[in-house]
């Protein structure tokens, strides 16, 4: 089981249930559901019934496909297939600054502990690590740097215009 | 030059303690290879054919004394004695061991250097004009903007997982380009509207290697307020569809070729008309701060006869008069010009410096330039604010310590990878080619007859060496294990009206052969020209016939 964290590298749990096939859906409309994006543009109406739904996206699964149901989901997640995939930001940028998505942003996949500080300045909120991923260096790779030059969804200011007021 | 402020320099030595957990957590075994390699290539550190090679950032190639010293200091302690200067104009270590490498960035870091995304899938350092801010014809300085890019690419958080590598060309002149824009990822040329407004032409697509394209203009007058954020909508698009099924496909300049420049065009636009005007607009507060950093020195006035001393000088003394003819560059202060610090002296590696020569040039700089240098991509050192009367002096030090070289711009200043000397990608090398050449074409007559000719030399596909743009190229390539190596003739990078990639001349060639291939293709050009015709001028007049005839030419 991967184990999920936030951006000050503390445990959540993961109260969404994982759901690929609508055979297995829960009777209990209060429970979190994870689904992929197929099964949610296959089954919007029995789907929507779920008061906590979260979406997930692979790499080559782009923002817009989406865009137009982002009040219907309170999770979204980013699938990274090899951590060397970098589509992953540039959805969760414009999920974050285009379609002002506010609810939770999870990285998940093959998510390392290096990546971290760059996925939270593109609008992540959660990252799901594997077990044998070290939460002291998450926690350290989360706070090394205090500044950044350009905007980002943690910090919309980019530097030089934050220099010009200060 | 730019210096750091508090959060410039808080940035990257948080870079340097991010670096040193990382490397701490490989070597105990906590992070394997496969991982950290993209981390250290984002900190420049390669695993080469002998040893780790480190590559440092020298930011669109201005350097000042002290840091030239903290890196000549770097090559005694933690390597051997020399460093090579490479064709992007970056610095290179070939001999560091890992476990020193987070103490070598601190070092560099204490000197307002690093070696942040110098490799990796990610935007490299960004190159422009060896000759920026003293050129007479530049349109605007190049250097503040290529700070301002080197500003905004540093760390940026959405484009450091690209399908593949990612460099950014500034050029500022109407007539040259010595910065080669039109074969990068981005290249930027400074230019005024018809109401003397300042913006850029962008092309995009451009490239080397294994698929050599010039590129394509996509926006022929971006006002200077929108770089950063068409720059973005650019990085975007080719973050999203770029290839990243096959690396040999990765480049956007495939990207660009396969929607055709139009219809990329079009997309980049239609996401920058979401971030136009957004926070990334640049302001005019901080180009001004950024330009503060690059305002000329307090140059003294021209002295009336210095002219003329020299041309008397010039004609006492040919070995200066040779110097002066090829390794100084005309600048926009009357009594002040530019002079070359020639590394390519036969016998040493091209662009090879060793720490003693570092600590030269530092000095020369302090003596003679206002304490600041730049490196080429042709390898050189530029010493850009000497005084016409101090050249003599300067002519005198330069040639105890081996820049004299009086062959810039010749068939000598050729510019050359490490090769499979170094280079774990490399499928021949590259450094001995250069050297037979250097040996065999060492009359300074004939190469000053010969003029201005670029040869460049490749170890392999990836083109470090810029073969594609030399007016005669030399690639390693693999023949079943064995090395060949293929020429081409007729490209050309420096002139803005008409680059051009160089077209194979047919067969590859045993290293053996090469020298007397060169010796063959000079002849044709010596028979076939025209008066003060050039090399490339003469070929592209009579084409590849008649020397593709005398090369392959067989005995009988």
């Amino acid at each position: 089981m991967p184990k999920l964290i936030n951006q000050q590298a503390e445990l959540v749990a993961d109260d969404y249930l994982w759901l690929e096939d609508l055979a297995q859906l829960p009777t209990d409309e209060q429970q979190g559901l994870l689904v992929p994006l197929a099964l949610w543009q296959q089954a919007r109406a029995e789907l929507q019934r779920f008061k906590r739904l979260g979406v997930k996206l692979a790499s080559d699964e782009f923002a817009e496909l989406i865009a137009a149901d982002l009040g219907k989901f309170s999770l979204v997640a980013i699938e990274f297939p090899k951590f060397v995939d970098g589509r992953g930001y540039s959805t969760a940028r414009l999920l974050r600054e285009r379609y002002n998505f506010t609810g939770e942003l999870r990285a998940v996949g093959d998510v390392l502990l290096d990546q971290l500080h760059y996925l939270k300045r593109c609008g992540f909120s959660q990252f799901a690590l594997r077990d044998d991923q070290n939460l002291a260096h998450a926690s350290a790779m989360l706070q090394v740097f205090s500044d950044s030059y350009q905007s980002g969804v943690d910090q919309p200011q980019p530097l030089f215009r934050r220099r010009q007021l200060a | 030059m730019y210096r750091y402020d508090e959060v410039d320099q808080q940035i990257v030595d948080a870079r340097v303690s991010e670096f040193r957990l990382q490397t701490e957590r490989y070597l105990a075994g906590e992070l394997p290879e496969e991982e950290f390699r993209p981390l250290r290539l984002m900190n420049g550190l390669y695993v080469q054919r002998y040893a780790p090679m480190l590559r440092v950032a020298i930011p669109y190639g201005q350097l000042n004394s002290e840091q030239l010293r903290a890196l000549a200091q770097i090559a005694d302690q933690y390597d051997k004695g020399y460093a090579h200067f490479s064709t992007r104009t970056n610095l290179q270590y070939n001999w560091p061991n890992i476990a020193d490498v987070p103490d070598i960035l601190a070092d560099l870091a204490k000197v307002q250097m690093h070696a942040v995304q110098t490799s990796g899938n990610c935007i490299r350092n960004t190159t422009t004009d060896q000759f920026a801010g003293i050129a007479k014809d530049e349109v605007a300085d190049p250097r503040p903007w290529c700070e301002i890019i080197r500003q905004w690419s540093t760390f940026h958080p959405e484009f450091a997982y690209l399908p593949r590598k990612f460099k950014i060309a500034v050029n500022a002149r109407a007539s040259q380009d010595n910065a080669a824009i039109e074969v990068h990822d981005i290249g930027l040329q400074l230019v005024k509207n018809e109401a003397g407004e300042l913006g850029f032409a962008v092309y995009v697509g451009g490239g080397l290697g294994r698929t050599p394209i010039i590129g394509s203009l996509i926006q022929p007058f971006l006002p200077w307020q929108h770089l950063l954020t068409y720059l973005d909508a650019i990085l975007r698009v080719y973050n999203l569809h770029g290839r990243r099924d096959n690396k040999y496909k990765a480049r956007i300049k495939i990207l660009v070729k396969a929607l055709g420049p139009e219809v990329f065009a079009a997309k980049v636009d239609a996401e920058w008309q979401h971030l136009k005007d957004g926070p990334e607009t640049l302001t005019q507060a901080e180009v001004e701060r950024v330009c503060q950093h690059f305002i000329d020195p307090d140059y003294l006035p021209a002295q009336a006869d210095a002219e003329q001393q020299l041309a008397q000088l010039r004609s006492d003394k040919p070995g200066f008069d040779r110097w002066l003819t090829r390794n100084l560059t005309e600048h926009k202060q009357p009594g002040y010009a530019a002079v070359t610090l020639s590394l390519k002296k036969v016998g040493i590696a091209p662009g090879d410096a060793t720490s003693a020569q570092m600590r030269a040039a530092a000095d020369l700089a302090d003596r003679y330039s206002f304490g600041l240098l730049r490196v080429s991509h042709f390898q050189n050192l530029v010493l850009t604010d000497v005084r016409l009367e101090d050249l003599p002096a300067l002519w005198q030090e330069a040639k105890e310590h081996g820049f004299a070289s009086p062959t810039v711009g010749t068939l000598s200043d050729m510019i050359c990878c490490p090769g499979g000397d170094f280079c774990s990608l490399a499928n021949a090398r590259s450094i001995p080619i250069a050297e037979a050449l250097q040996a065999r074409f060492d009359n300074l007559d004939f190469l000053y007859d010969l003029g201005d000719l670029e040869l460049n030399i490749s170890g392999c596909m990836n083109a470090c060496g810029h073969h594609h743009v030399g007016n005669i190229g030399i690639l390693g390539v693999d023949k079943k294990g064995q090395e060949f190596y293929q020429v081409s003739l007729g490209g050309e990078s420096g002139s803005k009206a008409s680059p051009s990639i160089g077209q194979i001349i047919g067969p590859s060639f045993s290293e053996q052969e090469i020298p007397q291939v060169v010796d063959t293709v000079l002849s044709v050009y010596v028979q076939q020209r025209q008066a003060e015709e050039r090399f490339i001028d003469c070929f592209r007049r009579i084409g590849m016939a008649p020397f593709k005839e005398a090369v392959y030419a067989k005995a009988d």
